[in-house]
């Protein structure tokens, strides 16, 4: 059931096992361990110049991705940028989830921690892929010209080829690689010039590498790993977030067939079966008392209630342009608001799992990480071993949205802890229940951003004030910043580029015992609705269009402006449109991409209906547009399902919104037409993944002020 | 034990009969195409079919299979070339791809039943099975694709 021949397994590996056989520490690519050039042979003649591509006697090339696939085409882009250099015939790449090593694998734009997170895959890529392809396709080049005794200039290369075309002589990769593997690896490679490009940016010709094993069930997750003799693991989880286990009875649990142990953990009680289905009767079967003397035990309403307590009070400064409070005291007109968002759970499609093997000697791990080195270091030490006893292979990841990326690695922890309370003696495959999943927080944070804005005698912005007010999701964790402060409160807030001569933005960082964790698009998700909300809240005021309100802010951001005018002009604003309907627009910029939507939106019953949602995005270069387009239709669905409806609800500390019942997503019925338009650039390129989703809820709520006369002042929409 | 019958093939199967179908296909007879998402029949990643009929496999105990064949995704077409999976791969539909089965199989289902579906007939048809990508969109215009491939293949 499991396909584990991936080669970055087998070269971790070979490592491994060589460092623990004798100490003898052996690459097979790239430098050796004083920086040494090595040859770049691999025992079966294969062609792996870098720890990117590995080309086969047979002409498969294999690629590595170091980013997890989680959807949002990580593999395709990637390997879309080897290819291109390397010229490679698309239809024989293969791509397979690297293993953890912050050294090869490392994501220059989190300070070289190995990640996907932060829409950075294609761009923290971009250059280091292309010159993966690029020395690969040298390397055969050279090997071509010396088998041939031609000058390496006078050979040009095809998908899969090199061309000789004075001699009409033609070989194909998998031919030369043997060879090609001989040969110094150069350090020096050109790369093309973009006009020549015959991938990237291409609308066909590079069709997603996953789609296939994903429409007929092969495709690996996490939750399909299965081990010989392994155990399903099943948590009885404290109901509360810090609650410990007082005491518990599993007399019951043990008396069902299947169940194999119970184990108790700090943060529960275990029960493992032979198959999910006995475990899970086996934890329902359980009589646990918990400890919740260090336990939350606070609601959202009284959290939210808290928030706006610290509202009133002064914050941390974090902008402070001219002077707002005198602006404001002088200006003709003044708006103000206070702007309430839920918590939010990630409810992947997946829920939360991993598969542990430990063994004596060291460790194998299956999982989807985007963390894998942090989530290795963690088990590793609680394994008492070194990171490099612990393999990680990578599988695909049924959704995330940064859920995988725990800094304090809690689920993966949580399996190796059980795998730890049974002494190996199985491997454990933890599975999550959709309520475990859910109620597990690490939350995408409440938040209360309070505004006060001032416009002059014309109606133009003289001052803008804004308190922002929720829990710090960096601190406690690597990421945490030595001053205290957590940008990630206030991204898309304090650097927003509207003219306005007199701009204040500080923030508190209230302590709660409620977990929280970036979520598609992070600071955003609040940020972007609070400022786009509220500048429409000020153009009303001033009695202006917003996308003319937004022009005249805007002559010194000219991307920005240009995706302003972009969804403008293709959503035809200020064209009539049926009776009982609006357009609203936003327009932000998250992890360098700048999106623009407009949203058209009628009430039915009630209830605000997206009908149509057009959207412009600029992510510098286009590596696959139809991949672009499909993170912009999916981003609106994510963004615009939790402006409608989605919030988590805690009573008295515990979560009760814990399934799709209670956690209403969006459905078939509630997708718009979303249209997507891509901004031409030659500027390098940016992330897709996240930048789609902050301008929805804001692009919704601004057409429903058009519509209604009313601002949303809290989110969901519908509650 | 019980015997069922999945994707043409019987399987002799110990379990309790209250097991949920969904996973006497994953965990005891070895088939990891159908997804577990919800338990509780909300998002159909599990969705199968009984006799041709989709049904939420999470949600349907072993006692209540008896007779009727069982079809997962793996049982759909000899080589994954169903005009649904086909349309699927033209149109590029996955993201993650978690829930794809459970989509796929309730538009099999759709089409068997109304080779031309309306608008609202997808709408009706998909609304059980949630994507958290997003994919609503291409899974709309894919069920409209397939429909137009399995009449013109008609």
């Amino acid at each position: 059931m499991i396909r584990f021949n991936s080669a970055v397994s087998r070269r971790d590996f070979v490592r491994v096992s060589l460092v623990l056989g004798g100490g003898l520490m052996v690459s097979v690519y790239g430098c050796g361990p004083n920086g040494e050039e090595l040859p770049a042979t691999t025992a079966d003649g294969a062609l792996e110049p870098n720890a990117f591509v590995r080309i086969d006697t047979n002409g498969t090339v294999h690629v590595t991705s170091k980013h997890l696939e989680m959807g949002q085409g990580a593999y395709t882009g990637l390997a879309t940028l080897i290819a291109e250099e390397l010229d490679a015939d698309w239809s024989k790449v293969t791509v397979e989830g690297a293993g953890a090593d912050d050294k090869k694998y490392g994501n220059a734009s989190i300070g070289g921690l190995q990640g996907t997170g932060g829409s950075s895959a294609i761009a923290n890529s971009w250059e280091q892929h292309r010159k993966a392809g690029a020395t690969a396709r040298a390397m055969l080049i050279s090997a071509a010209a010396k088998q041939w005794g031609v000058p390496a200039t006078e050979l040009t290369t095809e998908p899969g080829e090199v061309v000789h075309a004075a001699s009409k002589r033609r070989a194909a990769y998998g031919t030369l690689v043997t060879a090609a593997a001989a040969l110094p690896v150069p350090t020096n490679v050109t790369l093309k010039d973009p006009k020549t490009f015959r991938y990237i940016g291409k609308e066909t010709g590079t069709p997603r590498v996953d789609t296939k094993a994903k429409i007929n069930g092969t495709a690996v997750f996490t939750q399909d790993v299965k081990l010989p003799g392994m155990l399903t693991a099943v948590v009885a989880h404290a109901p509360l977030f810090g609650g410990k286990v007082k005491s518990f009875d599993a007399t019951k649990a043990k008396a069902i067939a299947g169940v194999v142990d119970v184990v108790q953990i700090p943060n529960g009680v275990a029960v493992l079966g032979q198959h999910f289905w006995a475990a899970k009767q086996g934890r329902d079967a359980l009589t646990v008392e918990w400890d919740d003397s260090a336990a939350n035990t606070l609601g959202t309403a009284e959290i939210m209630a808290q928030f706006r307590d610290a509202s009133q009070k002064p914050g941390v400064g974090i902008r402070n342009d001219g002077n707002a409070e005198g602006a404001l005291k002088s200006a003709a007109k003044t708006v103000e608001a206070t702007y309430e968002f839920p918590y939010l759970a990630h409810a992947s499609m997946e829920p939360l799992n991993c598969v542990v093997e430990l063994k004596k000697d060291g460790a194998t791990i299956w999982n989807a990480n985007q963390f894998p080195t942090t989530d290795r270091a963690a088990v590793a030490k609680l394994f008492g071993m070194k990171p490099e006893q612990v393999i990680m292979n990578t599988v695909f990841s049924g959704g995330s949205f940064g859920r995988r990326a725990n800094p304090h690695s809690d689920y993966v922890m949580e399996a190796a802890t059980i795998a730890k309370a049974i002494d190996g003696r199985a491997p454990v495959k933890l599975v999550w229940t959709r309520e475990d999943d859910t109620a597990a927080g690490y939350f995408r944070p409440a938040m209360l951003h309070r505004m006060k804005g001032g416009l002059d005698a014309a109606g133009n912005p003289v001052a803008w004030w804004q308190r922002v007010v929720g829990q710090s999701m960096m601190a406690g964790t690597m990421f945490e910043s030595p001053d205290g402060k957590d940008p990630s409160t206030y991204e898309g807030a304090s650097d927003h580029t509207y003219q306005i001569a007199n701009v204040f933005l500080d923030a508190h960082w209230p302590k709660i015992g409620v977990p929280v964790q970036w979520w598609r698009s992070v600071g955003h998700t609040h940020t972007a609705f609070a400022v786009e909300m509220f500048v429409d809240e000020m153009a009303k005021a001033a009695g202006k269009d917003p996308v003319e309100f937004r022009r005249a802010m805007l002559a010194k951001d000219p991307r920005r402006l240009g995706v302003l005018n972009l969804a403008a002009e293709k959503s035809g604003w200020g064209t009539p449109l049926p009776a009982g309907h609006a357009r609203g627009i936003a327009v932000h910029r998250s992890f360098d991409t700048y999106v623009a939507e407009v949203a058209e939106v009628s009430m039915q019953n009630g209830v605000p209906r997206v009908h149509k949602v057009t959207c412009a995005v600029d992510c510098g270069i286009v590596v696959n547009p139809d991949i672009v387009r499909s993170q912009m239709e999916g981003a609106v669905a994510f963004g615009l399902g939790a402006a409608l409806f989605r919030q988590i609800a805690i009573e008295k500390g515990r979560v009760v919104s814990t399934n799709f019942d209670r956690y209403r997503v969006l459905r078939h019925s509630e997708m718009p037409q979303v249209d997507v338009h891509i901004v031409p650039s030659t500027a390098a390129p940016t992330g897709v993944g996240e930048p789609g989703t902050p301008p929805i809820g804001p692009a919704v709520a601004n057409a429903l002020l058009a519509l209604t006369g009313k601002p949303t002042r809290s989110l969901p929409f519908v509650s | 034990m019980e015997r069922i019958v999945i994707n043409g093939q019987p399987h002799d199967v110990t379990a309790d009969p209250s097991t949920p179908l969904l996973w006497v296909i994953r965990d005891i007879v070895g088939f990891t195409g159908t997804k577990f998402g919800c338990g509780i029949g909300q998002c159909g990643a599990c969705t199968v079919h009984l006799d041709g009929a989709p049904v939420r496999s999470c949600t349907t105990p072993l006692s209540k299979v008896g007779t009727k064949e069982v079809t997962t995704i793996e049982g759909l077409s000899a080589n994954s070339m169903h005009v649904v999976q086909q349309a699927w791969d033209e149109l590029q539909v996955p993201q993650c791809g978690y829930c794809q089965s459970g989509q796929i199989m309730s538009a099999v289902a759709l089409l068997e039943k109304k080779p031309s579906p309306t608008d609202a007939e997808i709408t009706t048809a998909m609304q059980g099975n949630i994507c958290r990508c997003g994919t609503y969109q291409r899974i709309h215009a894919a069920v409209h694709r397939a429909a137009e491939m399995k009449r013109a293949s008609a």
